[in-house]
């Protein structure tokens, strides 16, 4: 980004200290995570980088918390007791309901947002007010309010109870990402769809479906994130059988320091950035469709 | 060619959006089997209102249409199964020019066969053989607007709707497109209903031309009725280029009247079309090349004096802007022929006309 030739002195100081200031933003972003992921390899038991490893001896690298989060143990007396299926439990039961609620929320919040965009529809304001609310409200109070109604229709401590919070967590994301796709939506298609004989079941499923499915599966890709990583709601509502990723990573760190949490987090790590990458891509793709070039 | 029994009939149609103000006032209209017929009109005149309740996507407040002497108005538009080119071509952008193609005949279930026959009959027809893998984006405009046109028709209707199709090209394909949906029209024995607010292309294109304003129609009457026998001042206005005077009726001698030209003491002999007797106001139409420059005396009953204000020389003709009968606007069209009249800015030379060119019309506003 070269400076045109007319810029003062003043102009370009600043112009250097911006790139400076995003540089150290960056930095600051991104170096928890660089400094975690190699960390994760240690062989030692501690939260910090050792001489072995400082000095690239194969000795101080180790796959053992990953083998430890798969329930894999090495045998070494010390660290027994870190060594549990609770990852494993954990991992599985974090994927089943952030996928369930994921499947509820996409549905629930898709069917919301075509109708928040139907022009018939009245109150539109106030409802989306409403959807979008879980977004606003501090999670503390959701959770809290949520653990008292669900007591009294016995939802506590179930899987059906977290998986329907975080369906509802997860809807905003969904209802928000497809109403912006359906701003764009040419409504002459359905129109032109019907005036071909589908019936509106069959052009929502061949036409508006494939162009609003971007907006749909960015906005479950959100609702899936939102799920997986969520503690708050489960340490109100779950009971002992809803031990989740989080929470185990919540209880390891508070009770046992241990490397199997850098482990898990690098997983966590590489999980978003494959997640991320979808969503660019789907984003390109969805521009491409409808004829506007990627840059 | 339009005969015997209508395919589609209006009868009493009223919209209101808001149910108050009316956009279509009371609107009946039949269009006969094979014809060609163009709703024209300003923006919200309720022309395309009246096509979107034709083919289904806006419930008329009041009235019946027809199609096929069936009423229409309870029959879901999926289920009308008439064929509707939309001003943004509205192709499927996710699907290949092929596959837009088909989407009526998978929902008609066809077998996989007759699907392709008749894609390919539909791409042939419209020239576009080459390009049935193609995404609707990688088209130009022009080709976009053909598929749209083939996807239309592939399924074949009896009817077909064009909301303004041609109103994103560019002017030298318009006009080859208007030939090319005219031929398709002739070929296939269809009828259509097209809706444009540009008078050259109903002009081209149609058997009949309605002229909308306001919710109703002003006429509705082949377009060579339209421009030489306009029912009303709006009319006359709307269809061609018009010179317009205002003035009072002074004599009335059944079909023709005398007309005293407001702020000036021409009395202008006037065919009578739409105008009460004695003392009513009127608007006096006359087309541009119906003026001749420097008449005989006598050869026809209105010659006045007019002074040329500006000429635009365009070819084929001389446009030329004279004050005649205190009117600073009046334009004539003379001929580029060897024998016509030399003119000079600020000339004044005389002009005249027949008493057929000139329609003594209602006196709109």
């Amino acid at each position: 980004m070269a400076l045109p030739v007319y810029t003062t002195l003043g102009q370009r100081i600043w112009h250097y200290s911006y790139l400076a200031f995003c540089t150290f933003v960056l930095f600051f972003l991104v170096a928890p995570l660089v400094a975690v992921i190699p960390l994760s390899f240690t062989s030692a038991p501690f939260l910090n980088f050792t001489p072995e490893m400082l000095s690239l001896d194969p000795e101080g690298f180790s796959t053992r918390w990953y083998k430890g989060l798969f329930g894999i143990c090495d045998q070494d007396a010390n660290l027994s007791t870190m060594c549990t299926d609770r990852w494993v439990v954990g991992t599985q039961n974090s994927f089943i309901i952030a996928i369930a609620s994921t499947l509820l929320a996409t549905f629930l919040g898709t069917l919301a947002a075509l109708g928040l965009s139907s022009e018939n529809m009245p109150f539109r304001r106030g409802i989306m007010a409403l959807m979008i609310s879980p977004l606003i409200v501090p999670l503390i109070i959701t959770a809290s309010g949520m653990f008292f109604f669900f007591a009294k229709v016995n939802l506590v401590a179930s899987y059906a109870g977290i998986i329907l919070a975080h369906t509802m967590l997860g809807i905003p994301f969904v209802v928000i990402t497809v109403t912006s796709t359906l701003v764009g939506f040419d409504k002459s298609l359905t129109r032109s769809g019907a005036s071909l004989g589908g019936s509106p079941a069959y052009c929502f499923y061949k036409i508006q479906m494939p162009l609003i499915a971007p907006g749909m599966i960015s906005g479950a890709l959100f609702a899936f994130i939102t799920s997986f990583d969520e503690i708050v709601i489960i340490l109100f509502i779950g009971g002992p059988e809803q031990h989740t990723l989080p929470r185990q990573m919540w209880s390891g760190i508070r009770q046992e320091i241990s490397p199997t949490i850098l482990a898990a987090a690098t997983i966590l790590v590489i999980l978003s950035v494959l997640l991320l990458t979808t969503l660019e891509l789907l984003r390109r793709r969805s521009e491409r469709i409808r004829g506007i070039t990627p840059h | 060619m339009p005969n015997e029994k209508p395919l589609v009939r209006f009868v009493d149609i009223q919209k209101s959006y808001d149910g108050d103000t009316l956009v279509v006032k009371n609107l009946n209209l039949d269009v006969a089997k094979g014809e060609f017929l163009t709703m024209l009109g300003p923006s919200g005149s309720g022309k395309t209102t009246c096509l979107m309740m034709l083919a289904g996507f806006e419930p008329a407040t009041h009235g019946e249409i027809y199609l096929n002497d069936q009423g229409i108005n309870k029959v879901a538009p999926h289920k009308r199964g008439i064929g509707m080119v939309f001003q943004n071509y509205a192709l499927f952008p996710h699907m290949t020019v092929a596959e837009n193609l088909a989407f009526p005949l998978w929902v008609r279930k066809m077998s996989k066969s007759e699907q392709d026959e008749r894609v390919n009959k539909a791409l042939a027809m419209v020239e576009l053989s080459a390009f049935g893998n193609r995404r609707p984006a990688q088209l130009s405009g022009g080709q976009q607007q053909r598929v749209a046109v083939a996807r239309s028709l592939v399924f074949d209707p009896d009817l077909v709707l064009m909301d303004e199709p041609l109103g994103a090209l560019d002017k030298n394909l318009r006009e080859q497109m208007q030939y090319e949906i005219k031929h398709i029209h002739e070929n296939l024995g269809l009828t259509v209903v097209y809706v444009t607010h540009d008078q050259s292309e109903a002009l081209t294109m149609s058997n009949r031309i309605a002229v909308f304003d306001d919710g109703i129609i002003q006429q509705c009457a082949p377009p060579e009725v339209l421009y030489e026998e306009p029912d009303n001042a709006f009319v006359a206005n709307f269809i061609g280029e018009n010179n317009r005077l205002l003035g009072d009726v002074v004599e009335d001698a059944g079909d023709s009247v005398k007309v005293k030209i407001d702020d000036d003491s021409g009395v202008v002999h006037a065919n009578k079309i739409n105008v009460e007797g004695v003392g009513s106001r009127t608007t006096l139409s006359l087309r541009p090349e119906r003026v001749t420059v420097d008449p005989e005396p006598g050869s026809v009953p209105n010659i006045f004096a007019a002074h040329a204000k500006e000429l635009i020389y365009l070819g084929d003709h001389i446009r030329t802007r004279f004050t005649v009968c205190g009117h600073d606007d009046f334009i004539v069209k003379i001929p580029n022929s060897a024998a016509h009249a030399q003119l000079e800015e600020g000339a004044t030379v005389n002009i005249g006309w027949n008493v057929e060119d000139c329609r003594a019309l209602d006196p709109s506003d």
